[in-house]
């Protein structure tokens, strides 16, 4: 095991420095920013409201819409020409996935809530933080949810298991394996979940039984930051 | 062993945990699951008896019959008035529901409301779809005209009105401004530009503390503060206008 | 959806507003913030009453065009996003992001306000290309000043990449300290023509009841280096000369919010 100590000087199961805050976009039915060290998700949530192209409605309840953008200028090399990429869209769809299994909008058919996501920059672990602002976002706008879904990437770098990789790990000349994970929060269980790189089973299982552990202080974020809104003062 | 968890005018996050054990009722915007009652959504408990229930904090309004909101044409059709109501879905105010006179079949129907003209109405049905019919023809229903349109979270609708009308028969009284509150969160001022900025400001006051106690008593404060903004005049009494 | 047309047409004319400020008064706050984006080479937060956008600068080394061998280039590219207001969508710009981006690129590249010369590095072969994006983050009225103003913080606070001596390669995650040859700060304003009355800074309910509107851009010294004049109702001789002066007299006030967050 040559990494020993991570590139940032945490320990193995440390998180980045996170910070959220809620109704930060006044247009918005909902809205937030999460930081995640140098990563910042933008959220903001419309809706319900009429979902166009028709065929997409569903007549027994509405639908939730996620549409993942990175700035131009948020990439840490040259400038993201504007416009969906694939990776773009599919970061969109699994987002979908991520929230879905909370959301419950039987009593808006036909009608759709769009989550629009906007990261001026990035630093890894950007759909994690994604889908961390989205939950917030979702809250703040008064969607029914059972349950709060938060974020955070885990992995290996070079036999480490470790959590919350940032694009340093990411990149590290050696093994890697980055694991994207999205949890509810009272029953545990994984709404995201990709994997790219190498891995052992058995890392793989210690990784999730980390995301589990680290979820919790995200999850004290995410709570904090929905009750700050409405203080007693 | 049933267990409260919660207290009276706590705020929770959606799945938050409020109660244990079967002795407590999962009320309005709760669910139970297994032995434990959870929240659905970001609001505000309250406890009555042994029901749980949340107040939301803001949230889409959804429409119900015999509601009064304020609506805005965006289509003349054949038989009347397409409306946007802040929500998801299309209302139709049927051109015999917006007038009781006589509407000859040549006559144009701007006559009685064009596009973007905004209106107080009635909802008389919800589909299962929730595509929404409206009224006009009942008193105090009407077009409005003059003062300015401001829009709130339908959520905070209560609170914007008080108990038994309370907070807004204070703000009108104070302010000497005609308001009109829809239960869609859009609200009809009518008074001197001054006033219905004393008005706006009110309730966006109202908005943002909703989830505190002696609102009342703040509200009264800040417009006692701020009436050198304003010259009260008498309240002007229109017919069929006042809720 | 709330647009008090009417009413907005009708206080306009005995000057008065919806929220009570003076016509030519900017909503406060006014915050600028730079370096809200580490992975920009240079980037700016404005925020005007509700008004939220940001702007970042991302440099490149390409090949200069033939017609200009000895110039380095800047284009400014705008986005409306869908996050910034119900009234966007996801999906290429439509033409008020275009003409929000060409207004507020003509206002930079007219002024001359970068010596292109000196982004040159070889003549003919490679020279530094400067673009910046313009992102909303909540439209509440006013986008061009608000974009005008992020793109030159933008600009100011940027500094050049360090480029590997051996390879010619960029190295995003290292910055020296050497900012854009910036010859001028050209500012924008907008002067909005509500019912014969001139309005500075309108929401986006007032934008909505506009009859004309007129964005002068402008050097700190007075001259004009960008115009555009929107709307159906025409403008007389006089009122143009009118808005000139009172966007000229507003944009001092902007550069001072300008001078008061790079001082931090």
């Amino acid at each position: 095991m040559a990494y020993k100590e991570r590139t940032d000087g945490r320990k193995f199961d440390g998180l980045r420095p996170m910070e959220a805050k809620v109704g930060v976009i006044p247009n918005a039915d909902g809205s937030a920013i999460f930081k995640a060290g140098k990563t910042t998700a933008y959220a903001a949530v419309y809706g319900p409201r009429e979902l166009y192209p028709r065929f997409l409605q569903n007549p027994k309840k509405g639908i939730i819409r996620c549409h993942y953008g990175m700035m131009p200028f948020s990439g840490s090399g040259e400038r993201i020409r504007p416009g969906s990429s694939r990776r773009a869209q599919e970061i969109s769809m699994v987002m979908n996935n991520a929230l879905n299994p909370v959301i419950d909008l039987s009593a808006f058919p036909n009608a759709v809530v769009d989550i629009f996501i906007g990261l001026p920059q990035t630093d890894a672990g950007t759909r994690c933080a994604a889908i961390t602002a989205a939950s917030m976002a979702l809250a703040d706008a008064g969607i029914p949810m059972k349950d709060m879904i938060s974020s955070v990437s885990v992995g290996q770098v070079d036999g480490l298991v470790v959590a919350d990789l940032d694009y340093n790990e990411e990149a590290y000349d050696a093994i890697v394996s980055d694991v994207p994970v999205a949890m509810t929060h009272n029953s545990q269980e994984i709404t995201l979940l990709q994997m790219d790189g190498e891995i052992s089973k058995d890392d793989l299982v210690k990784s999730l039984k980390l995301a589990k552990d680290v979820l919790e202080k995200v999850y004290e974020v995410q709570k904090n930051a929905l009750k700050a809104k409405y203080s007693q003062d | 062993m049933s267990n409260i968890i919660v207290k009276e005018r706590d705020i929770v996050i959606p799945g938050e945990v409020l109660a244990e054990g079967m002795d407590y009722l999962p009320g309005d915007n709760t669910y139970r699951e297994g032995e434990r009652i959870f929240s659905k959504i970001l609001g505000l408990i309250g406890i009555a008896g042994r029901v749980i229930k949340i107040t939301p904090l803001s949230g889409p309004y959804v429409p119900k019959v015999g509601d009064k909101i304020i609506g805005k044409v965006f289509d003349i059709t054949m038989n009347g008035f397409r409306m946007e109501t802040a929500t998801a879905y299309s209302a139709m105010l049927n051109v015999r529901d917006a007038t009781t006179r006589f509407v000859r079949s040549n006559e144009g129907l701007d006559q009685i409301l064009s596009i973007g003209d905004y209106a107080v109405v009635k909802i008389t049905k919800v589909t299962s779809q929730n595509l929404i019919d409206l009224t006009m023809k009942e008193p105090g229903l009407r077009k409005t005209d003059g003062g300015r349109i401001i829009k709130i979270n339908s959520q905070k609708v209560p609170r914007v009105i008080g108990r038994q009308g309370s907070m807004i028969n204070l703000i009108k009284d104070k302010t000497g401004c005609n308001i009109t509150v829809g239960q869609n969160g859009l609200v009809w001022v009518k008074g001197t530009p001054e006033s219905e900025l004393l008005v706006t400001k009110a309730i966006k006051l109202i908005e943002q503390k909703s989830h505190q106690e002696g609102l009342t008593e703040k509200v009264d404060a800040f417009l006692t503060a701020n009436k050198g903004d304003i010259k009260v005049e008498a309240k002007v009494e229109v017919k069929g206008e006042e809720q | 959806m709330i647009v008090n047309k009417k009413t907005i047409s009708q206080l306009a004319k005995v000057q008065k507003r919806l929220d009570g400020r003076a016509l030519t008064d900017y909503r406060q706050p006014i915050n600028v913030e730079t370096n809200i984006s580490w992975t920009a080479e240079g980037s700016a937060k404005v925020q005007i009453g509700d008004t939220v956008v940001l702007a970042g600068v991302k440099l490149s080394l390409e090949k200069p065009y033939n017609d200009t061998p000895n110039q380095g280039g800047i284009m400014i590219n705008a986005e409306l996003l869908p996050l910034s207001s119900s009234e966007y969508e996801s999906g290429p710009p439509g033409i008020k992001a275009i003409e929000l981006a060409r207004v507020t690129d003509r206002g930079i590249r007219e002024a001359k306000a970068i010596d292109m010369k000196k982004l040159c590095v070889t003549p003919g072969e490679k020279a530094w290309f400067v673009i910046i994006d313009i992102v909303t983050l909540n439209d509440a009225g006013n986008l061009f000043d608000a974009a005008s103003l992020a793109a030159l913080t933008a600009l100011k606070s940027a500094r050049f990449p360090v480029v590997d001596e051996k390879t010619g390669a960029i190295n995003y995650k290292k910055k020296t300290d050497q900012s854009l040859p910036l010859l001028k700060e050209p500012l924008a304003v907008t002067i909005y023509k509500i019912n014969g009355s001139l309005v500075v800074d309108p929401t986006a309910e007032e934008e909505k009841a506009h009859d004309a509107r007129l964005t002068v851009a402008s050097d700190s010294n007075g001259t004009i280096s960008a115009m555009q004049k929107g709307g159906e109702v025409p403008l007389t001789i006089d009122e143009v000369e009118q808005i000139c002066d009172l966007a000229l007299e507003k944009a001092k006030f902007l550069r001072e919010e300008l001078n008061k967050a790079l001082k931090n």
